[in-house]
């Protein structure tokens, strides 16, 4: 049911060392079925087919971009210079990969380790969703063959992107560094597990310091246009805390959204420890979630007070600012405490769900809708649109792959290391 | 041998002498960025609206001087401000400076501006960007350099009059297109840019920045009623090298009141201070988080009444 592999490559791994590569390729890249049974499990499931038009369409669009530039695809717009590819793609895939750290914090650091069997998930929704954000980036940057001059050519050190670009790399690495574990268990690479182990709590304190900075330096990096963003949407002395701690819900959030997916598509997947403690991590999560939410709300207020900007309440832009914090934030925190006391696991999954698209609303807001309020509007072109859905596609079917391969989902036994990993 | 010797004691001598030079150098020169004053040879341009016409000559003398491509309709076909009704022209890949109409409700007859980069005096343009592609000069000019640029856009979301544009249209070297005072091909002798010399009616004077507060200050108060008493470009942003008077007030002619009136770095510094704060806090506080939950699972390993104590109070 996943991407279907490169003829070329497991012809070549066929010719080449004896049987090891091709073992390799039928037991673990193709789950130990025949590349003909494998195509006819991808293409039964309709799932697979919209995918399919998504990238005929999307693939294209993304060949017309690097041969004729960015104005063949998006609005170019000289007013608006980020659009939905940022917008979505950067600054909402970031807050909604805070889960790894979040997780690994909880588990290593605070020692609830009754939240282990959800580590792994959080894990890598956050390494895949930060990768797929440098993807969205080198989509959009102008020249994405200099993505690296900021760490080797020409620095601007005391400028906030300058930090973002850094710990984003270096998160990207410890992230790396977080999954090797579970890579190293499915191609069995013992010492690989055991150095990870010796150095887990180095990892998840870098962690800890890179996401707290960059999350925040997503949210700094707006200070830059304190009177283009609509005054409701940007404070300087508090952007860096609304975006990071946004970003802490938004990552609890979507680990109960993705581990919701899962369970219900990925079911043969998830071992009987991961099925048997679902509710109760939902129920963990949700707390903590909503905790962050009063703790958001409590910090715009504040903002909203410090800038004097009750006035704004009354106008369009007021009301349009009370929805996105009514729906996006005050009704998930709603259903996710009330869920959560009364152990309504659909509830919170809906809460979940909520304050994910909340948060993708108000980065939305805060890089297209309110900036340059006072000029006029613009709509994104739809192929801008349709390259976004694209990426999504590719992040969707890398994600698929990695949780039917990996141990992410299941505890992995050394008798699974044969052949199929889960029953 | 001895030369030898020698050599080493003056390459000591040497080393010292330039360690305490460099010691002493801040002390015989303030060189804390936030002091800095500003270059005291600064140039910069006064553009009086009240006498522009809108011939847009300045237009054509930039285009040529910068070899920019020609435009798709005349520089004197002036036509061109009739058709502005959604929105009006601004700087772009094609233009540096652009002219616009505006029927001011407080003047008869309809007031143009020149629009081109205003060379901040603290350029958000260059704070913001992360590979250090803006430079400034001594004589104020805000230079850009298409050589390490990434095309990020951070520089286009700063600017305060959102003046640097994009080659949206280039897969191959996009790169911001902004003016450059003529810096390369004049200002560096010393003399005005292109458009001031072109412009037919002294609508923009040439001269040092302090010198031009002063001429922009005397035509005010000498001819009273003609100008509104502001100059534009004095504080916003910190201060700007390019200067506008005007005889309407400058909301009614696109200009941004609400700019702030100090460095948009000033509005990142907040931030920036934080960072060291928790490169440096973080690691003890966590570390130190993990070693008492570990304290306290050693604790109940050794003496499990105490995790029942613990049970009891959770439940409770």
């Amino acid at each position: 049911m996943t991407k279907p592999p490169h003829d070329s490559v497991s012809s070549a791994a066929f010719s080449g060392e004896p049987g090891r590569i091709a073992r390799f390729v039928s037991g673990k890249i193709l789950m130990a079925k025949s590349p003909k049974q494998y195509l006819t499990l991808v293409f039964s499931n309709p799932f697979n087919w919209l995918l399919a038009v998504v990238l005929a369409i999307g693939i294209p669009l993304l060949i017309q971009r690097y041969a004729t530039g960015l104005g063949s695809v998006t609005h170019g717009s000289q007013d608006y210079p980020w659009g939905l590819l940022l917008g979505f793609g950067l600054f909402g895939m970031v807050p909604l990969s805070a889960s790894g750290f979040l997780l690994s914090t909880a588990v290593e650091i605070f020692g609830r380790h009754d939240l282990k069997p959800i580590e792994r998930l959080a894990l890598l929704n956050g390494l895949l969703g930060y990768f797929f954000a440098v993807v969205y980036l080198l989509v959009d940057l102008g020249m994405p063959w200099r993505l690296t001059y900021p760490m080797f050519v020409s620095f601007g050190p005391a400028a906030v992107l300058f930090l973002v670009a850094w710990h984003v790399a270096t998160y990207l690495s410890v992230q790396i560094g977080e999954m090797i574990p579970a890579f190293a268990e499915w191609i069995g690479w013992d010492r690989g597990k055991k150095f990870i182990k010796r150095i887990t709590l180095g990892l998840t304190i870098a962690g800890i310091i890179l996401s707290t900075l960059h999350q925040g330096a997503l949210g700094a990096l707006f200070c830059y246009a304190p009177g283009k963003i609509h005054p409701l949407w940007i404070s300087p002395e508090f952007q860096w805390i609304h975006f990071f701690c946004s970003s802490i819900y938004a990552g609890l959030c979507m680990v109960i959204v993705v581990s919701t997916l899962v369970a219900f598509f990925l079911r043969l997947r998830c071992d009987e420890n991961f099925k048997n403690s679902l509710d109760r991590i939902t129920i963990t999560l949700s707390r903590g979630a909503a905790y962050a939410m009063v703790t958001y709300l409590v910090i715009k207020l504040v903002a909203l007070a410090h800038d004097q900007e009750w006035g704004y309440l009354l106008t369009g832009w007021g009301g349009y600012y009370v929805s996105e914090m009514v729906i996006g934030v005050i009704l998930p925190l709603v259903l996710l405490t009330y869920g959560s006391r009364h152990h309504l696991i659909p509830m919170l999954r809906i809460g979940s769900l909520l304050a994910v698209l909340g948060i993708l609303w108000n980065r939305l807001n805060t890089v297209i809708l309110c900036y340059n309020w006072k000029l006029h509007q613009e709509i994104p072109h739809f192929k801008e649109v349709w390259l976004v859905l694209t990426i999504l596609a590719i992040y969707i079917i890398t994600y698929r792959f990695i949780l039917y391969r990996l141990p992410v989902l299941f505890t992995w036994k050394e008798s699974d290391r044969s052949n199929n990993p889960a029953r | 041998m001895k030369s030898i010797r020698f050599s080493r004691r003056r390459l000591v001598t040497i080393s010292l002498a330039g360690v305490m030079t460099g010691l002493l150098a801040p002390l015989q020169r303030n060189a804390r960025g936030s002091d800095f004053p500003g270059y005291t040879e600064s140039k910069g341009v006064l553009v009086d609206l009240t006498r522009c016409v809108g011939c847009r000559t300045c237009e054509a003398a930039c285009n040529l001087e910068n070899q920019l491509p020609a435009p798709e309709r005349p520089f004197n076909d002036m036509s061109i401000f009739n058709e502005q009704s959604d929105h009006l022209r601004r700087p772009d890949d094609k233009a540096f400076t652009v002219v616009n109409r505006y029927d001011s409700g407080s003047s008869v007859s309809p007031v143009y501006r020149k629009i081109q980069c205003n060379h901040c005096q603290e350029p958000a343009c260059l704070t913001s960007c992360f590979v250090n592609a803006y430079t400034i000069t001594a004589e104020g000019a805000v230079l850009y350099n298409h050589q390490v640029c990434v095309g990020c856009r951070t520089c286009m979301i700063a600017c305060p009059f959102s003046v640097p544009a994009f080659c949206y249209s280039s897969a191959f070297s996009p790169q911001i297109m902004k003016c450059n005072f003529c810096y390369p091909t004049r200002l560096v002798q010393g003399r005005p840019p292109a458009c001031v010399e072109a412009c037919p009616r002294d609508a923009l004077t040439f001269g040092e920045r302090a010198e031009l507060l002063r001429i922009a200050r005397q035509r005010i108060k000498r001819n009273k009623g003609r100008y509104i008493n502001y100059i534009y470009g004095e504080n916003e942003a910190g201060g700007t090298s390019w200067l506008y008077i005007a005889g309407v007030p400058f909301n009614e002619v696109g200009f941004d009141e609400d700019i702030p009136k100090q460095p948009i770095i000033n509005y990142v510094k907040d931030f920036l201070a934080i960072v060291p704060m928790v490169l440096t806090i973080w690691p003890g506080l966590f570390a130190g988080i993990h070693l008492l939950v570990k304290r306290r699972a050693t604790a109940i390993d050794n003496d499990p009444k105490l995790a029942e104590s613990d049970h009891d109070k959770t439940a409770a």
